[in-house]
């Protein structure tokens, strides 16, 4: 079981979180125009990297919010964790 | 039965405590203190298993999880449990044990005949022998293979034991408590670090119980005795006997199972039968020692072979001689040990020692006390079939290769070393790369991955000197980093013999014209002759050799047999262990109960249950309850003999007519403040929400972002940034998670802020055309007249001095009100809402009339809204703005999606108008059509329609919007039925909508 460090709360069991995906996808801009293709890209293509992964997880029995964490898909090893407002 | 293999005054165990036990239904005793593999013994009974291909005779070979065989079915407190060690199973008054893997019995075994025909059996005899006719394999091969080759039966009963799950923390964890775990526990608890010692025995002390070193001036168990019973007197310490950490997970994680009551006749009250722990440590200890390595000879698996460790534990600790004429194989010093407590004993052994005339302090010792030794010497094969009763043996040349002289000797058990293999199974699973030692023929840990630390004999060091010295060393040194105190404790001194260096050799070559079949795993029969097929066959990685010859798998997972095998691979094929690597090490390090992995959470502790504040009234009206989520709702009331059916009519047509009340506490419920709560609304709903008054609710529909309906439900305008959202009961919480996501990530700048408010309100549904009047009586003060309180209206007010909020919304398509009021206060909400409403015959309606009644209003819910369907689907284009955007707008572009005869929800009535559609029949167009038949669409959602008193169903079909007037069928092939069928209007009842309205 992980052991993840949520930026607010502090270190804490994985089972206190729940998994979100990858967190560099940026939700295309409201009322823009945008092509089927990267409509779809956005909607259902994920990357699928062996290694480092910036990766979106929330608190949920926790203080409730999302957070970002670089984490090795492969080892395990988490490198950071940010805040939901926080770049890399 | 008497015991005739027990001495007196040696060994452990508690003399004065007598305990009688069963072993394949013969009556046995032997003491407290015992395993039951030693009290066997101690009673001359070492046939306890076959082997699992083969069904050869096997005995016992270690004294603990080193046992390969001794695998027994328990019989404890009536209930069964399979696959448990004999040599771990303490025994206690009334045990009953019998063997596995044999049938009909352990003295005659039908399978034993494979050991006669076993050309049949060959490495990966499964994959070549029975593939062939292919439909044979799963009608006739597999169930004769598994009847024939099964361990333990599992119980086919509910268990009725209790086991439980127990979170920790610790600054140390250390896994053993030999000498290196006991000194580094110290070592570490004297810095006030937060220590765990686990050991998976009984008894304390690991190898300082049978070895004769001296610490400091007391033997080395009197030493352990005197370290376990400080340590278990600190408060910063925790001792646990019986426990056994079998894995390591990431960041540092293990688990650990406690066998809190297995050495008891029965588990007490309050106290679990095992505990798994979940242990989170700043650093580990693994101090797991090291196994012997057995040596590979001509029938090396006959009962009355074991490792020459096993054979002192059971002298040392339980006082039981597990031969009078033994052999004692060697390749290292370790075997004199045993020879020489035999000796002292009074038992005359014969020492085979592999090695060329060698000498060292304890092969003085041996000589002195007039040990017969033979140097240069094998055990060629064990003769004997149920039991060892002789040995032939040879002189065996300088390289190995050769072997004469060959005699027969009789004896009645052969006790070998083939040196020790240090257990890195905890190490590996760490994440740890070993390394192969070329001084010690093993694998031992290499740079540590995670937080972790091997001492002692699992890392290689046989000394007990230099055990101690780092062990105190490290315990003091990982300590102190954390808790930065250092007390640093004195390192005893150490009398031990200096041993000589031991034998690569380990397996004896066939003597000329014999066939023998040499043993190396033997759990799984995986012999010699095995590999060396495997590999003729083309096998290479060692990965591929283990699946297709079994080596190193099973509940054994390669502890005890599994290096021979890799030395053999690399013999062979002329390579260095090392290069042929090991197998992957995996958690559990030995079998785990499923009922510990489990612990608690059955049956209803599986998930929390939650009641409404109303529930006890519920209870007492004889309500019958149904799950909704977490939840507990009423699905009906039953009055007299009524069944579902009935009281569902019933309840429902009471709504149609007069007045009924629902109990809604469960609809999730967010509240949502901030100034810009309108526009955050306005993205989420499919609807437009910027101009909704202050006082006015109105139902939503959202989406996810690729089109399909998320959830649905009514918002209210509390005021003027402050709103109520209610969701379905099962998707409360993914819709806050889902708010949550877009607020925090998606998009900061809105300032808005959502908190569950589910649990802070008790709601009542009041339905039916008399719901205005019983409205009228619980609030005098209120205007509640249609003008007053108008459809989608909002309003708050006091219900007998109780601050309520009354929405006026309808699920059942009636007139209808919901109140909310704080949770405390619902049973009092109720109570009075029933009270005054008995005037216009107000009914409860469980959740099966709730469902009726929306079902023929044509109103979607959770088995339409079920993940597969857009807004279009089900008949709400009306609710999807053309105007703005919101989430999920840009996919209901997608072409499926705009196809004209895209699926659409409609309604279904039988032609008959008698016989109920089952929900979830396909509806097809021709019901005597081939198979396939092509499928339309399903039935959603299914009921009796109290207004028109016949079944009605909604479905979801394809090109819906034209189906409409058409006679079709409904098939369920589940129930057996085809029924003809009309599609008509979803809204079957009131499709005006006029009397929400009225
Ligand atoms: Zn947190």
């Amino acid at each position: 079981m992980l052991h993840i460090k949520c930026p607010h709360c502090g270190l804490r069991s994985q089972n206190e979180f729940s998994y979100g995906g990858d967190a560099s996808v940026k939700r295309p801009e409201l009322n823009k125009e945008i092509s089927d293709q990267d409509w779809d890209n956005y909607v259902y293509l994920r990357k699928s990297p062996r290694g480092k992964h910036l990766e979106l997880w929330q608190h949920i029995s926790g203080c409730r919010q999302w957070i970002k964490v670089e984490r090795d898909t492969l080892t395990h090893e988490i490198f950071k964790t940010l805040k939901a407002n926080e770049e890399v | 039965m008497s015991e005739n293999f027990r001495l007196d005054n040696v060994g452990l165990v508690n003399r004065n405590k007598k305990i009688s036990f069963k072993f394949n239904g013969k009556n046995y005793f032997g003491y407290e203190g015992d395993t039951l593999a030693s009290a066997l013994i101690a009673n001359g009974v070492h046939l306890v298993g076959r082997s699992f291909k083969y069904h050869r005779p096997r005995g016992f070979f270690g004294a603990g999880v080193d046992e390969p065989y001794a695998i027994v079915q328990m019989n404890r407190n009536n209930e069964v449990d399979p696959n448990v060690r004999a040599t771990e199973q303490e025994l206690f008054e009334g045990l009953e044990a019998k063997s596995v893997n044999c049938w009909p019995n352990v003295d005659f075994d039908i399978g034993a005949i494979n050991n006669f025909l076993n050309i049949f059996f060959p490495a990966g005899f499964y994959y070549k022998t029975f593939m062939w006719p292919k439909s044979f394999w799963y009608k006739v091969y597999e169930p004769i293979i598994r009847k024939a080759a099964g361990f333990g039966a599992a119980s086919i009963k509910h268990d009725k034991e209790r086991y439980e799950h127990k979170y920790e923390y610790c600054d140390l964890l250390i896994t053993g408590s030999g000498p290196s775990g006991l000194a580094s526990a110290y070592a570490a608890a004297q810095n006030g670090a937060k220590v765990i010692l686990a050991e998976d025995k009984s008894r304390f002390g690991g190898t300082l119980l049978t070895s004769d070193e001296t610490i400091g001036n007391q033997s080395g168990k009197e030493w352990a005795e005197k370290i376990i019973s400080e340590l278990k007197s600190m408060s910063n310490v925790i001792v646990k006997n019986r426990s056994q950490v079998f894995g390591y997970y990431d960041h540092n994680m293990l688990v650990m199972s406690e066998r809190v009551s297995d050495h008891l006749p029965k588990t007490e009250k309050y106290t679990p039968k095992q505990r798994l722990w979940y242990i989170r440590a700043k650093e580990v200890i693994i101090s797991s020692g090291s196994i012997e390595r057995p040596l590979v000879f001509g029938n090396n698996d006959t009962p009355g072979v074991m490792l020459s460790s096993a054979a002192k534990e059971y002298l040392k600790v339980y006082g039981v001689l597990v031969g009078k004429k033994p052999i004692i194989f060697t390749n290292n010093d370790s075997g004199y040990e045993t020879a020489i407590e035999f000796k002292k004993n009074g038992v005359d052994p014969i020492v085979l020692d592999t090695r060329k005339d060698t000498n060292s302090e304890i092969i003085k010792e041996a000589k002195e006390l007039n040990i017969n030794i033979k140097f240069s010497y094998v055990v060629v094969a064990a003769k004997g079939y149920k039991k060892v009763n002789s040995a032939d043996i040879a002189k065996i040349s300088d390289d190995k290769k050769n072997i004469s002289s060959i005699e027969n000797i009789k004896c009645d058990c052969i006790c070998v070393s083939g040196f020790w293999t240090p257990t890195i199974h905890l190490a590996s699973q760490s994440g740890n790369k070993s390394k192969f030692s070329e001084e010690i023929d093993a694998f031992i840990p290499s740079q540590s991955k995670q937080k972790e630390t091997t001492l002692g004999s699992a890392n290689g060091v046989f000394t007990l000197e230099e055990t101690l010295k780092t062990s105190f060393e490290k315990g003091n040194e990982l300590s102190k980093k954390i808790t930065n105190k250092e007390n640093k404790v004195l390192v005893p001194s150490v009398v031990e013999k200096k041993s000589s260096n031991h034998d690569k050799f380990w397996c004896v070559p066939l003597p000329e014209g014999k066939n023998y079949k040499r043993f190396l795993d033997f759990q799984n029969d995986v012999s010699v002759s095995d590999i060396q097929l495997a590999l003729r066959e083309g096998y290479r990685s060692i990965e591929h050799v283990k699946r297709y010859t079994t080596l190193g798998m099973a509940t054994d997972q390669g502890r005890t047999s599994n290096l021979n095998g890799l030395q053999l691979v690399s013999d062979i094929e002329n390579k260095v262990v090392p290069q042929v690597g090991h197998t992957t090490f995996r958690p559990p390090y030995s079998p785990i109960s499923i009922g510990a992995i489990v612990g608690r959470e059955i049956g209803k502790h599986s998930k929390p249950t939650r009641k409404s504040p109303m529930h006890y009234w519920h209870e007492k009206n004889n309500a019958v309850f149904v799950d909704a989520g977490v939840w507990l709702r009423p699905r009906y009331y039953k009055q007299g003999n009524e069944n579902l059916f009935e009281a569902s009519k019933r309840e429902a047509k009471n709504v149609r007519q007069n007045v009924g009340v629902c109990d809604v506490t469960t609809l999730g419920k967010i509240d949502i403040k901030g100034p810009d709560s309108a526009e955050f609304l306005n993205r989420v709903y499919t609807n437009a929400w910027l101009k909704l008054p202050v006082g006015k609710a109105r139902y939503g529909v959202m989406l996810r972002e690729d089109g399909i309906v998320m959830d649905d439900g009514t918002t209210t305008r509390i005021s003027e940034n402050h709103y109520h959202m209610t969701t379905t009961t099962a998707q409360a919480a993914n819709v806050l998670t889902h708010l949550e996501y877009y607020l925090q990530l998606v998009w900061p700048e809105l300032n808005v802020n959502v908190v569950s408010s589910t649990e802070q309100w008790a709601g009542a549904a009041i339905a039916g055309p008399k719901s205005r009047n019983l409205l009228q009586r619980l609030f005098p003060d209120l205007d509640v007249s249609n003008e007053g309180l108008p459809f989608m209206g909002y309003m708050e007010g006091k219900l007998f001095g109780v601050n309520a909020k009354i929405y006026r919304i309808s699920f059942s398509g009636e007139l209808a009100y919901e109140v909310n009021v704080e949770s405390d206060y619902g049973n009092f909400m109720w109570e009075k809402i029933i009270e005054i409403g008995k005037e216009f015959n107000i009914q409860p309606y469980g959740t099966e009339a709730l469902s009726t009644l929306r079902i023929e209003m044509g109103h979607v819910a959770g088995s339409e809204l079920d993940g597969r369907t857009i807004p279009y689907d089900n008949s709400l284009e009306g609710l999807v703005s053309k105007k703005k955007d919101f989430i999920g707008k840009r996919s209901l572009n997608k072409k499926a999606y705009i196809e004209s005869d895209r699926q659409k929800i409609v309604g279904v009535v039988p032609l008959d108008k008698k016989t109920s559609i089952p929900e979830g029949s396909y509806i097809v167009k021709d019901a005597k059509a081939k198979l396939p038949n092509p499928k339309l669409g399903h039935v959603s959602a299914s009921c009796w329609s109290v207004e028109y008193d016949n079944p009605f169903s909604l479905a979801i079909i394809k090109d819906g919007k034209n189906m409409i007037g058409q006679k079709l069928f409904a098939m369920s092939p589940l129930k057996n039925k085809v029924i003809p069928v009309e599609i008509v209007s979803s809204h079957y009842v009131d499709p005006k909508g006029e009397r929400v309205r009225s």
